[in-house]
């Protein structure tokens, strides 16, 4: 399986370290509300299908990256620096999961 | 009349070339409705509708498989059996299950091959050692057996082994179960489906459940590629197909993710390692089959996947594992690999429970430690199915455990699911 870093190019997925769902949604650290934190911490939404997640591309420019690869077919449709979600203001909504 | 096994039959029917066996499962056709529909023909599906069955008098049940029976995860294991974990949840649920495992044969009139060879954990840290004492100590403690092993018992148990000093992890110590062991997995599958068969229990194979059926909240019932099906009860036992099978549901979100775990056998070799090693310093288990191949495998590959196939790092990372502590097999050949999809849930423990929507059973969050469970998962699952409420044994596995701060995390990994 080849990630395709925006930075380095296409790289064995040796060098990259999962990171897990890019779904969930942390809540404010100042969040008193333990359902939202509950959700976050153990809640996935685990399709079969496109799944947006987050590789850090830790053997190489170790900077963060969303990926839409698909989990059935290990097939990577897109590769993005996490870091532009926060700039655009755009974290993932749920309407826009599918 | 099905199959029955003894030596006179299994004498009988050679002298006749093989040619008058009969099926040892019918292939009936699903009904308009049951009492209790289980979605998944694997090992624990078929448990739980055997048990259903001897323990409750619950014969109206129907397993439906989306394809053959034990094409998934009961076929595709490294086939170990043990008890030996540290918490006292999972010791006694498991220790159930040896228990169950140490009579299966002659409970299903059917030869699982059930061998207590014994499985092995190696320390190769002092403070490793300290840990499978304590572990050791836990299980004494419940009844189980555990004993320490000293480097030099371990050479004699295992002379393939690298134990000297300049090994690249050397080996101070081991954990021993002598009860553990391993089994036919697909023999496991095959007299579950023969015992429940012949109590009643329509086992559907091809049967792909599409939907459920509601009346509100309530699950009335399934939708399939055979058509509708209604049940007062729906049970779902599918391990790495459970996110799945929630969506159809309408559940979306669940504590589990899917993982592909990869799994090797070499070609056969004269007998070579009569246990089941572990290697403390990676993740890597292995046994011998009575074929003589070596059966093997390693750590999950770590990211969400439903593909039964995996990538080769993991391979490369197994067999440096194995290399490590056999230098041997440096020249052994590998025949297979595999790949299975595994139910890892947040804290390593699984699920079995009434719920989570009026009218349905859920079992899943198995990690990559099913097989061995397989028998104390049907029971104790059908047990929650007839009573509507868990058994002692499987009271702890809740769904709702991970929102109350009440997580049976063994490996104390967190809720991280490629760690457990």
């Amino acid at each position: 399986m080849l990630i395709t870093c925006p930075y380095c190019g296409p790289r064995d997925v040796i060098e990259f370290t999962y990171q897990g769902d890019g779904n969930r949604e942390r809540p404010d650290p100042a969040s008193q509300n333990f359902e939202a934190w509950n959700a976050y911490v153990y809640d996935r939404l685990n399709p079969a299908g496109d799944h947006n997640e987050i590789w850090q591309h830790s053997g190489g420019c170790r900077t963060h990256l969303r990926v839409v690869r698909n989990t059935l077919t290990h097939e990577i449709s897109s590769v993005a620096f996490v870091r532009g979600d926060h700039a655009s203001g755009a974290r993932r909504k749920a309407e826009d999961r599918s | 009349m099905m199959a029955e096994y003894s030596a006179f039959s299994l004498l009988a029917n050679a002298l006749k070339g093989n040619k008058d066996w009969k099926p040892a499962w019918r292939k009936p056709d699903p009904k308009a409705s049951y009492d209790v529909i289980i979605i998944g023909g694997g090992g624990h599906g078929l448990a739980t509708a055997y048990y259903l069955a001897k323990e409750h008098g619950i014969t109206n049940v129907a397993v439906l498989e989306k394809g053959w029976l034990g094409s998934g995860n009961v076929g595709r294991n490294t086939t170990a059996v043990r008890s030996n974990y540290l918490l006292p949840a999972n010791t006694r649920f498991y220790e159930h299950s040896m228990k169950l495992w140490e009579g299966l044969s002659h409970e299903l009139n059917y030869n699982v091959m059930f061998s207590q060879r014994g499985c092995l954990n190696l320390a190769h840290t002092p403070a490793q050692f300290d840990d499978y004492a304590r572990r050791g100590n836990a299980m004494r403690h419940l009844g189980v057996d555990a004993e320490l092993m000293t480097p030099a018992e371990i050479k004699r148990l295992v002379p393939a082994l690298d134990i000297s000093s300049d090994a690249r992890f050397p080996v101070v110590g081991g954990l021993m179960q002598r009860r553990a062991g391993t089994a036919r997995h697909d023999a496991v599958a095959w007299g579950y489906a023969r015992g429940a068969d012949r109590r009643g229990v329509d086992i559907i194979e091809n049967c792909e459940v599409t939907g459920f059926l509601r009346d509100g909240d309530r699950i009335t019932g399934v939708t399939t590629s055979r058509g509708d099906i209604r049940a007062k009860k729906v049970a779902i036992a599918v391990a790495g197909s459970t996110g799945r099978v929630m969506q159809l549901a309408g559940i979306e979100t669940m504590p589990i993710e899917s993982h592909v775990l990869q799994a090797f056998v070499t070609e056969s070799l004269k007998p070579f390692i009569d246990t089941v090693v572990t290697f403390g310093m990676g993740h890597f288990y292995m046994s011998q089959s009575d074929k003589g191949g070596l059966v093997y495998g390693g750590d999950i590959d770590g990211y969400n996947s439903y593909a039964q196939r995996g990538n080769l790092p993991i391979v490369d990372e197994v067999m440096s594992e194995m290399l490590a502590l056999f230098p041997g097999l440096a020249r052994v050949r590998m025949l297979r690999s595999w790949g299975g999809v595994c139910d890892m849930s947040m804290d390593g423990s699984p699920i079995i429970t009434a719920g989570p929507l009026p009218g349905m059973y859920l079992n899943c969050g198995w990690c990559y430690g099913g097989f061995k469970a397989t028998p104390a998962s049907g029971w104790c699952f059908a047990w929650t199915i007839a009573k509507d409420e868990p058994h002692d044994f499987n009271a702890p596995f809740t769904l709702d455990r991970f929102h109350r701060g009440l997580v049976i995390d063994d490996k104390g990994q967190g809720a991280n699911p490629r760690l457990h």
